[in-house]
């Protein structure tokens, strides 16, 4: 390419031992425990700032802000410091688009297309909203509660107007309750939690109690709803958004009959799956979860994956939350370390040991809420006229109609109608596609499988490609 | 009917007010925020038409992820407005179907 051979490429990368993808808890945290033993540490984020969504915004936040938030939200401020260790260097705004499989990485920022070669990597790339289509969610207005929590933790906004939030989750809830602190108003809470899931999550409810903090800010979050008496709706189901140029209002069944109500912005929210994007270009092995009905990368116990040189902490491993992500950052940097040969291998294994115990009770919480909050069968198999496909604007009939016509998996319905080959490269229909041919062959979705996903897995310009042979030289 | 989809400034975070250009008009944002938090902040319903059927579209998960918020920023086409943040002076216009490749010369 442009006169330069790959070879010289590759003599011309900058070294790291560890390079961290993700600047959230996990990353964070893996960050801090490579800075504290003087490892050479690169962590990209393609962020201006660090924290991940979680802790989004969290550098220059003001106070009033702050208290909207919650405490939960200022535990962020000690793990940023974890990029301020001698040996660790920041890389905001670094959107990685490929990884091969020797370890390279390559990234874009502002100044250009760049590459690094690493000894280990850590990969911390979070969670995705999960996809809820439905049909009209495509309309301007319709929003997904992270975004419109984003732009509360960002530039302090609040949805004007009627404002209804509809689906399910820890998230929903939250953001309920950061709205109405904002001084923000909500029209409607409505839940589509099926009924059937309180009684299939009841017998995990032991494992719940066992994490009292995330018990207690359960309860909290549903009494902030009853207290300002904000219209609730169950079992919600038969969602339409319904307006010409933008969302005016939601049809919806509760309580045994329809409902509409008129809305400026519609919030949705059916939960996070893991972003798999990196770890599925680099064709690792992932296993389908069939109650939270998304992919987790095939990880060992300290988040190491197929390839000895990278490892997978926090939520893109498996949803487990940010205070689980921490533990797994940490956990992943000295089983890293420990690869490294650069330090004392007993004192790094006690560390390992050390952190799986706390990270235990973490984990036992997760039945009660994965099996409460599985998504509604109408979003995993929306109805015909549903647009699945965001971006090319394939529709759920349109994938049902290329499996009658032969199709098996998503990789020939690509050929078939482009879902999945638009700009978000499948990251709003991958696995509502898996489902629809699953549904539609009357077979497991583990045997249908997931887009091949390939590099750039985001997209870069062939000038920013052209800019990659000049470094160096 | 419902009213207009825009957003309130509820929390003030005193950062320094630019002022940027939208389709011929200059919209006031607050220095530190996307373009995308700033179009909602004024009330513009949609940053897109999709190329395919020619929809409108509007910022829908402010991550990066969606691509629903494709624009031009400062003549370069297809950025995502919910990635960058605004800076005095800029120039925001929607995209109007997909890139024209005539733009790369």
């Amino acid at each position: 390419m442009v006169g330069c051979t790959a070879q010289e490429i590759l003599t011309m990368t900058h070294k790291s031992p560890l390079v961290i993808i993700g600047a959230g808890p996990a990353g964070l945290a893996a960050a801090d425990v490579a800075g504290r033993l003087g490892i050479d540490t690169i962590v990209l984020d393609d962020q201006k700032s660090a924290g991940g969504q979680i802790y989004r915004g969290l550098s220059d936040i003001g106070d009033n802000l702050l208290k909207v938030l919650g405490p939960e939200y200022k535990s962020g401020r000690e793990l940023v410091s974890g990029l301020e260790h001698a040996s660790v260097t920041w890389k905001p705004q670094a959107t990685v688009w490929q990884i091969t499989e020797d370890g390279t990485v390559y990234y874009s920022d502002p100044t250009g297309s760049s590459y690094l070669q690493s000894e280990q990597v850590i990969l911390a790339t979070g969670a995705l909203e999960r996809p809820m289509p439905f049909p009209g969610w495509t309309l301007p207005g319709v929003m997904t509660a992270g975004g419109i929590q984003i732009a509360l933790k960002t530039a302090g906004l609040t949805p004007e107007g009627e404002f209804v939030l509809v689906g399910s989750g820890p998230l929903l809830l939250l953001l309920t309750r950061q709205v109405l602190n904002a001084g923000g108003k909500i029209t409607a809470l409505i839940e589509t939690t099926p009924r059937q899931n309180s009684f299939r999550a009841l017998k995990y409810f032991p494992g719940m109690l066992k994490s009292r903090e995330l018990l207690r800010s359960g309860i909290q979050l549903t009494g902030v709803i009853r207290k300002h008496g904000i219209p609730h709706y169950r079992h919600a189901s038969s969602l339409t958004a319904v307006g010409k140029e933008k969302v005016e209002g939601l049809q919806f069944r509760s309580g045994g009959r329809m409902h509409e109500l008129g809305c400026s912005v519609l919030g949705i929210h059916i939960g996070v799956v893991p972003n798999i994007q990196i770890s599925r270009h680099l064709n690792l092995s992932h296993d389908w979860q069939p109650v939270q009905h998304c992919w987790y990368p095939r990880t060992g116990p300290c988040g190491e994956t197929e390839l000895s040189w990278l490892r997978i902490a926090g939520d893109g491993r498996g949803i487990f939350g940010a205070k689980a992500a921490e533990l797994q950052g940490t956990l992943a940097a000295w089983s890293a370390i420990v690869s490294l040969d650069k330090t004392d291998q007993s004192g790094a294994k006690e560390m390992i040991q050390i952190t799986k115990e706390k990270l235990l009770p973490l984990s036992s919480a997760r039945p009660f809420i994965d099996c409460l909050y599985a998504p509604s069968q109408e979003f995993l198999t929306p109805a015909d006229e549903t647009i699945v496909c965001r971006c090319e604007e394939v529709s759920a009939g349109d994938i049902r109609s290329y499996v009658d016509l032969g199709c098996t998996g998503p990789n020939q319905t690509k050929s078939f109608g482009r879902p999945g080959m638009g700009p978000c490269q499948g990251r709003y229909c991958g696995l509502v596609v898996s489902e629809l041919i699953a549904d539609q062959r009357q077979v497991p979705v583990s045997e249908v499988g997931y887009y091949r996903i390939r590099p750039p897995i985001k997209p870069v310009t062939l000038a920013e490609l052209a800019s990659l042979h000049k470094q160096g030289m | 009917m419902a009213s207009v989809f825009r957003f309130s400034r509820s929390i003030n975070r005193d950062t320094r007010l630019v002022s940027i250009q939208f389709e011929n008009q200059v919209i006031e944002a607050r220095e530190g925020e996307t373009i995308a938090a700033a179009l909602l902040a004024n009330g513009i319903d949609f940053t897109r038409k999709t190329p395919v059927n020619g929809q409108a579209r509007a910022p829908f998960c402010m991550v990066g992820t969606c691509f629903e918020c494709l624009m031009e920023v400062d003549q370069i086409p297809n950025l995502q407005a919910c990635m960058i943040e605004v800076q005095e002076g800029m120039v925001v216009g929607r995209m109007y179907g997909p890139r024209n490749p005539d733009d790369d010369t």
